[in-house]
């Protein structure tokens, strides 16, 4: 298979090729799939899950910003209001943010990318889900019984000893899910390094598969320390010890520690893979390679390590001592360097390229708009005369969720619709999704920028009710979250119509040059019928030619 | 009483601090807004000069350019060089409250704030203070972790139990301001709302004297008799304990040969723990108060320490029953002296006979 | 087409209804040789064992900072956990470790049957380790040494400490509990690993061709022999024991 000549904007072959064996038809039946060691119907599996959580986190938020919309909030009392925006932290942040491109695309691509027939251990693949199966029904089970409103953060002594919510069967659920991540991370890690093609040197492999290397490194590094501060709050809360209660003895900033531990690291798992799908689709879409891969390539492992070291800039006020404070200032200032790289990057890459708009390219052009903004606030934060005034005000809020919404959920868009064809060999509708990439972005902007203002102005996180002088634009944000939930159930439709009614797609509709697309769509169940060669890097569209093309 | 201008757009520069923060913010979104718009900028431009055209042939590749990517590497570090180095003197300046700074103390607990002035003067949810003059807000919590956030002064501090923190500020305009609990603490979090008063000088004077209670020192004084710890730390030859007189804010030297400042956290550990810091030459004999002294009554002591001088040390509780009479009122510095030069209320008057 | 060929491949039926997954040295897929395979899923283990680490490092982390905190109340605490049980239990699990070691080098031998017996004296110092663990915790529950369970505050306030710092005392011996008792989980995970192991050599599944599952078992018992070395010192040798 050559890429001679460069496909049209509408992929539609002239007659749709004849349905082979691939993954999807090879076996039949719920238990098939159930008990598949097989990493593409992994994928879909997660897809299914993580989806599902993806909307309950979306509904939560959308009762909450429904709430919102006057200052006394009427529609729920104060306790509904603190288990929901609970309910919202913890579904988005574990249940979805963390796995979704790891467990979905990464555990679809990462084989098919480095031409292997599978991950190094599928039996623990499929454990991974069924642990993050098991966490999300057990937390689910907490927070719509009793539910949780603690926030997503759990802070001692308020989770440990002052709510009378169901605080240890979620974060049992939550173990249970890191442990899932963990594996999904060990997976990777062992895949990449040892089940590589013939010729995929690392400075040949996609950035997808450096993104994903490094978000295991701190998946598997950061995961555990989350587990046992967990396992001690839960502790905690079932035998009042008091290693977190300062009533008992305790210190409840060394709770703070252990839980930013891994959730700042947690933060760069969500992002990494969305910079590694965008370092995919912009080159694929512009017709040229990335510029300055191994700088990209570097800085995803410089982000990774990086990470570790910032972890107390969410306690910036929390009473920490003010030498502590400048050192992880200036630490986090040195961790957006990787990522403005990154960016630059991405927009040389466009010059003097051939630049087709399809959806992919669309929802990844929106990312690093929307990502760059949302990082350059983040210099807000990390700017300590700053931070001490917009600490735990909406201004945070807006940023994080322009860097997870606006970035990582529109990357994600985007992989989704890149690989969508190769996942199910069918196409969605050019006009719908580009209609969806385009609402989704102003109802993006409509719903978080108002955040920036009135979180400046002094609106705290998690409340309930409002001095008015905040309303407008309370009001202006929630009519953009109206508009992005629109604009997040377009693709439930149109992709699902795909399903059925989509047109079949040849092996490699955008003409990529990756090893992914140099088989069938969807591919048959051990990937490449014969084991690929590699002779090149991964976006030589210059040469036209595939990676593994002699 | 002036409204401090709740505009929708802009919370109202009402301190020192305001105004410094303010000025990094403009700087920070200068910035960032220029590079953020200039690789919008460039984005957008490349997008239409290089769209794909029908009939086009394959791109050439553009040459890495390693001098490129280190500019860009290397000159993001200088520009956040600055904004560190800005933002960490805004940030130690904040920190540090002045040493005439009025100390206020303050209580956060779910959901509301107790505040106490140095003259006695009880406060719930609101806090008057005066405008033009630095004020030091001590802060601890009786239950879970709250937050102190008064966004018109851009000052914020977490407020936890068995612990002390402080802000500090000093209002530039008169008028009311929103103060905030920004840590989540439960069902009434949002409910957690006060307000700052900024009053002109005289209009504060005005207010102290019309809520005078007895002065904060006194109420202290008062505590000390009542636990008995005038039964040790007496000025008796003899005394089991060291006399106290003049401690505040001197350096401890330690039986382990350590010396620290004995400030607000460490008399509230010397009351709570006193195992865990014992003065030189003195034995490891004090009981403790936890459990029985509260968090208004550690406060009051903290006072009545910061305003002991020398040869103050009440004798003996029968030689000196606690005054009835309520001193006469006036803004005391922390070191005693008062703001027109009068003696400190804090030393307790005369006695009236019984 | 009996159900099970309608429902599965079969490759996917051999993995299913075999039973013997474990044990059968079967090449899968995406290998490309046996050597290829074991090297791997030794790497795997390796990089499970690292997030291991970090796992029990929280708790060696809160163990220092709490002795950061005060050092002589979390040392008095220390001092009365039974070091003589734990010294015994140090040398078992060195000694199990080292049967580890000989077990996998007569695997290499192909002396199967020397193997077995090593491999079941392993799991065997492993329950011992266990017995004595569960007689050391039955001490501690008759030493009142269980914070939130049985404690009494007046035995500690005569030891010498501080009414208001018997919080700290509790928080080191929920430590205690805490981290021996994870690690008591892993042994337990580990000998029931062994035992099987042992088993499997009894069958003769592995020779000097193939081990793998004996490498990766053995790397993770050696894993739990290892965090009982810190863990010793960290918790039963902060103070100053005296014979």
């Amino acid at each position: 298979m050559t890429i001679a000549t460069l496909p049209p904007p509408a992929p539609l072959p002239a007659e749709p090729p004849a349905e082979r064996s691939n993954y999807l038809n090879v076996s039949y039946g719920v238990v098939s799939w159930l008990l598949t060691k097989d990493h593409k119907r992994i994928a879909i599996l997660y897809l299914i899950s993580v989806t599902a959580m993806f909307f309950l986190g979306g509904a939560a938020i959308s009762i909450v910003r429904l709430h919102l919309i006057t200052p006394q909030g009427a529609l729920v009392s104060a306790d509904t209001y603190n288990r929901l925006f609970t309910m919202h932290g913890v579904i988005m942040v574990f249940f979805f943010l963390v796995p979704v491109a790891p467990a979905v695309l990464g555990n679809f691509c990462l084989p098919l990318m480095i031409g292997a027939k599978d991950l190094a251990f599928p039996r623990i693949n499929l454990l991974s889900w069924y642990l993050y199966v098991v966490g999300g029904a057990w937390t689910l089970y907490a927070m719509l019984t009793e539910g949780v409103d603690t926030g997503w953060t759990f802070y001692a002594p308020y989770s440990s000893q002052a709510t009378h919510y169901n605080v240890v069967p979620t974060l049992i659920g939550l173990v249970l899910a890191g442990f899932s991540s963990l594996f999904t991370g060990l997976n990777f890690i062992v895949t990449t390094h040892w089940l590589r093609a013939p010729g995929l040197t690392w400075f040949r492999l996609p950035i997808f598969v450096w993104a994903m290397y490094a978000t295991s490194f701190i998946s598997l590094l950061a995961v555990p320390v989350l587990a046992m501060a967990l396992i001690l709050l839960m502790l905690e809360r079932l035998l009042h010890i008091g290693i977190f209660d300062p009533a008992l003895g305790g210190d409840p900033l060394l709770f703070q520690h252990l839980f930013w531990f891994y959730s700042h690291p947690a933060v760069y798992i969500m992002i990494l893979p969305g910079m590694g799908i965008v370092s995919e689709v912009i080159p694929c879409f512009a017709r040229k390679a990335l510029f300055g891969y191994k700088f990209v390539a570097c800085s995803s492992l410089a982000i990774a390590f990086l990470s570790f070291l910032v972890w107390a800039h969410h306690m910036f006020v929390a009473g920490i001592t003010l030498y502590a404070a400048l050192i992880f200032s200036c630490l986090s200032f040195l961790v957006a360097v990787p990522s403005a790289i990154k960016v630059f990057n991405w927009t040389a890459t466009l010059y003097k390229g051939s630049i087709a708009f399809e959806t992919p390219m669309l929802f990844c052009l929106g990312f690093v708009a929307l990502f760059t903004s949302g990082g350059l606030t983040g210099l807000f934060l990390a700017t300590l005369g700053v931070d001490m005034h917009v600490h735990d005000t909406y201004f945070v809020i807006a940023h994080f969720h322009f860097i997870m919404v606006g970035g990582m959920v529109m990357a994600y868009m985007g992989g989704l619709h890149f690989w969508w064809p190769k996942m199910t060999g069918r196409m969605y509708s050019q006009w719908w999704s580009r209609l969806a990439a385009l609402i989704i972005f102003v109802g993006f902007f409509l719903t978080f920028l108002p955040q920036f203002v009135v979180g400046y102005n002094g609106m705290p996180r998690r409340y309930y009710q409002y001095v008015p002088e905040f309303q407008v634009w309370n009001v202006l944000s929630s009519a953009g979250a109206s508009i992005l939930a629109v604009g997040y159930l377009l693709p439930l439709g149109y992709l699902f119509y795909s399903l059925r009614y989509g047109p079949r797609t040849g092996d490699n509709p955008w003409g990529a040059t990756g090893l992914e697309w140099q088989t069938s769509s969807p591919p048959p169940r051990d990937n490449f019928a014969v084991t690929p060669t590699v002779y090149r890097g991964p976006y030589e569209y210059d040469t036209g030619k595939a990676q593994n093309e002699p | 009483m002036l409204e401090s201008g709740k505009s929708a757009w802009f919370p109202p520069e009402g301190s020192t601090t305001a105004a410094h923060v303010d000025l990094l913010l403009y700087f920070l979104v200068a910035v960032t807004a220029s590079v953020g718009l200039l690789v919008a900028f460039l984005m957008f431009y490349f997008c239409i000069k290089y769209r794909r055209r029908p009939g086009a042939g394959r791109p050439a590749k553009t040459n890495a350019s390693h001098a490129l990517e280190w500019f860009w590497t290397i000159t993001p570090m200088f520009i956040f060089a600055v904004m560190f180095i800005w933002g960490a003197v805004v940030y130690v300046d904040a920190y540090h409250a002045p040493a005439d700074a009025i100390p206020i103390y303050g209580i956060g607990k779910q959901w509301m704030w107790k505040f106490q002035h140095p003259e006695g003067q009880r406060e719930i949810n609101t806090l008057h203070v005066p405008l033009g003059r630095p004020v030091q807000v001590l802060l601890t919590s009786e239950d879970v972790i709250h937050s102190f956030f008064v966004p018109g002064f851009r000052v914020h501090m977490d407020v936890l139990p068995n612990r002390y923190t402080s802000v500090w500020f000093q209002a530039t305009r008169p008028g009311d301001y929103h103060l905030f609990c920004s840590q989540y603490c439960g069902t009434n979090h949002a409910g957690m709302i006060g307000t700052v008063v900024v009053m002109e000088q005289a209009d504060f004077e005005n207010w102290l004297s019309l809520h005078a209670e007895g002065s904060l020192a006194l109420e202290g004084r008062k505590v000390f008799l009542k636990y008995r710890c005038i039964s040790c730390h007496s000025a008796n030859s003899g005394a089991r304990a060291p006399v106290l007189e003049g401690l505040y804010g001197s350096t401890a030297r330690l039986n382990t040969g350590k010396a620290v400042v004995a400030d607000d956290a460490y008399i509230r550990e010397s009351i709570l723990d006193p195992g865990a810091k014992i003065a030189a030459g003195w034995e490891n004999i004090m009981p403790t108060f936890r459990g029985q002294v509260s968090e208004e009554e550690i406060y009051a002591l903290i006072a009545y320490f910061r305003s002991l001088k020398r040869g103050e040390t009440p004798r003996r509780v029968e030689d000196y029953p606690p005054p009835t009479a309520t001193p006469p009122i006036n803004t005391t510095a922390p070191d005693g002296r008062a703001s027109d030069g009068r003696a400190s209320d804090s030393k307790p008057s005369q006695p009236a006979q019984p | 087409m009996s159900l099970r060929d309608t429902l599965f491949t079969p490759a996917e039926q051999t993995a299913l209804f075999d039973h013997t997954f474990l044990a059968r040295e079967r090449l899968e897929e995406q290998y490309a040789s046996l050597p290829h395979q074991s090297e791997t899923a030794a790497f795997g283990m390796w990089v499970f064992l690292a997030t291991e680490v970090m796992f029990f490092g929280t708790l060696f982390l809160a163990v220092g900072a709490y002795w950061c905190l005060d050092p002589q109340t979390i040392e008095l605490a220390s001092l009365e956990l039974n070091w003589k049980i734990g010294s015994i239990n140090t040398f078992v699990l060195l000694a199990s470790s080292l049967m580890m070691v000989l077990a996998i080098h007569a695997t290499q031998l192909n002396q199967q049957k020397q193997a077995y017996r090593y491999l079941l004296i392993t799991a065997g110092l492993g329950i011992c380790f266990l017995g004595f663990k569960a007689v050391e915790y039955y001490i501690d529950y008759r030493e009142n040494l269980i914070p939130g369970f049985k404690f009494d505050d007046a035995e500690w306030i005569a030891r010498g400490v501080d009414a208001s710092r018997i919080g700290y005392v509790k928080i080191f011996l929920f430590l205690y509990w805490v981290m021996t008792g994870f690690h008591a989980l892993h042994v337990t995970i580990g000998i029931i690993a062994v035992s099987v192991m042992a088993v499997l050599t009894r069958r003769g599944r592995y020779s000097r061709e193939y081990y793998s599952p004996l490498d990766v078992t053995g790397l993770y018992w050696h894993f739990v022999d290892v965090v009982w070395i810190f863990l010793f010192p960290t918790l039963y040798l902060l103070g100053t024991h005296t014979l």
